[in-house]
């Protein structure tokens, strides 16, 4: 069973209905002493990083979310805060994994947010991917990334620069594109996850 | 690099589906669910809902549809159509809508991009500009073209998007309907100064049309409905000339 760490950060019934059609059974996460009831967690997210950290915060569930020892999934926002920190509100995050989470610059010559299907290659073998086929398209949509990492980098993306699409480090997993919002490949992804 | 995107719109009022839809193994042509499942099998890679709805019971029955919709489709989509204020928005957010496109209620109440993309993040706000060339001039236009205003087309959209639009689906009310091609000449001209995603409407006749917008325009995203809705161009079809075309799509 898959729990969804409940920190009222924004929408998730899009990735709960993805879950469905997967058949993968989950419940909301609103506090710690829940925990052991599940093998895995999915931290979602969207919006403001540094909003998202401060709920996060208020919820009071920082320091068990930075000790589970099972795979832990972060998805956009949720990947971001188990970066150190972000360009977005200056904010420090989780610091769970060692890279920085950063805004897409003008000098890029590129439009921000980021939206739509970009391809997604894998850099080092993970789970994750899992009969997806290397080069697939996901749905993105943000303005700040995740550096890329040679060590803690799963999978990249080129849009102005290579940056993290998916990172992992130990049991904890981030993705930025939305595995809910990504076709089969995505439902792939989100099974993959629950098979850890 | 990001590919460039389809997108299917789809008219919808009291729930269900309007204009001709003229698919294959569709049990209900009226089924905007049904509709939008479909063209996420073939391809599309993103969906419009434009609510036509001009009842008071217009609100609960687009949040049963969204709900249907986010339940059984994999892709995103976009509600548009009787959004006026926060409350509107974040109702059909909540049930799994992943932006909203507001038009004449930005026009009559600019504050309102700007609130909402402070409330939602300016990725869930898509401004939709119906133009229209009045003695020379690009005018925006309200009621799907029918009630003209002062405002410049290119003007306004700088001011949405300094107000913190996250996208612009630009309708030409020129082109629109005549199956001639999209505006490329604006939306180019347009394009050039944005920082932010431009959707191409209104004029799609062929499959050249979306690859000339593409080269031309260099738009992010191009949309149309009836060359769809009546299966006059499959939209596998579609992207695998786009490929051989050099555009980037997601086949």
């Amino acid at each position: 069973m898959i729990g969804i760490i409940n920190y009222g950060a924004g929408n998730i019934f899009s990735l709960t209905a993805a879950l469905d059609r997967q058949k993968i059974a989950y419940e909301m996460v609103n506090s710690a002493d829940s925990f052991d009831r599940y093998d895995r967690f999915i931290i979602p997210g969207v919006g403001h990083a540094g909003a998202a950290m401060q709920k996060l915060e208020e919820s009071g569930l920082v320091e068990s979310i930075k000790s589970i020892t099972k795979p832990v999934l972060g998805i956009c926002v949720g990947m971001q805060l188990l970066t150190e920190f972000s360009e977005e509100g200056n904010s420090s995050l989780l610091g769970i994994t060692p890279v920085k989470t950063r805004h897409f610059t003008e000098d890029l010559k590129i439009k921000v947010p980021h939206t739509g299907w970009n391809k997604v290659s894998v850099q080092n073998e993970s789970k994750l991917f899992e009969g997806i086929p290397n080069e697939t398209y996901f749905y993105f949509v943000h303005s700040y990334f995740i550096e890329f990492n040679s060590t803690f980098t799963v999978a990249f993306a080129d849009y102005g620069l290579k940056f993290s699409a998916a990172i992992s480090k130990n049991n904890f997993y981030g993705v930025q594109f939305h595995p809910e919002k990504s076709g089969e490949a995505g439902e792939q992804l989100l099974k993959n996850f629950s098979e850890l | 690099m990001v590919s460039k995107r389809i997108i299917p719109c789809l008219d919808v009022k009291d729930g269900r589906t309007v204009k001709g839809i003229n698919f294959v193994d569709l049990r209900d042509a009226g089924d905007p669910v049904e509709l939008a499942w479909q063209y996420s099998r073939q391809g599309a890679d993103e969906l419009v809902f434009l609510d036509i709805t001009a009842t008071n019971e217009r609100r609960k029955t687009m949040v049963e549809l969204v709900k249907s919709v986010a339940r059984q489709v994999n892709i995103p989509f976009t509600i548009g159509g009787g959004i006026n204020e926060i409350a509107d928005a974040d109702v059909l957010l909540n049930s799994g809508a992943d932006k909203i496109s507001i038009n004449s209620a930005a026009v009559r109440n600019p504050e309102l991009i700007n609130e909402l993309a402070n409330a939602f993040g300016k990725q869930f706000v898509v401004v939709a500009v119906d133009t229209k060339r009045v003695n020379g001039k690009n005018l925006v236009h309200l009621n799907g073209g029918r009630i003209a205003t002062e405002i410049e087309t290119e003007v306004w959209i700088k001011e949405v998007e300094s107000r913190g639009a996250g996208e612009i689906l630009l309708t030409s009310m020129d082109h629109d309907g005549t199956k001639a091609g999209f505006d490329n000449g604006l939306l180019g001209k347009i394009n050039s100064t944005l920082s932010i995603p431009i959707i191409a409407s209104g004029g799609a006749g062929t499959i050249q049309h979306f690859a000339d917008t593409f080269l031309e325009a260099n738009v992010d995203a191009a949309l149309a409905a009836s060359v769809f809705h009546y299966g006059e161009i499959l939209i596998p079809d579609l992207k695998r000339e786009l490929r051989k075309q050099n555009i980037e799509v997601r086949l």
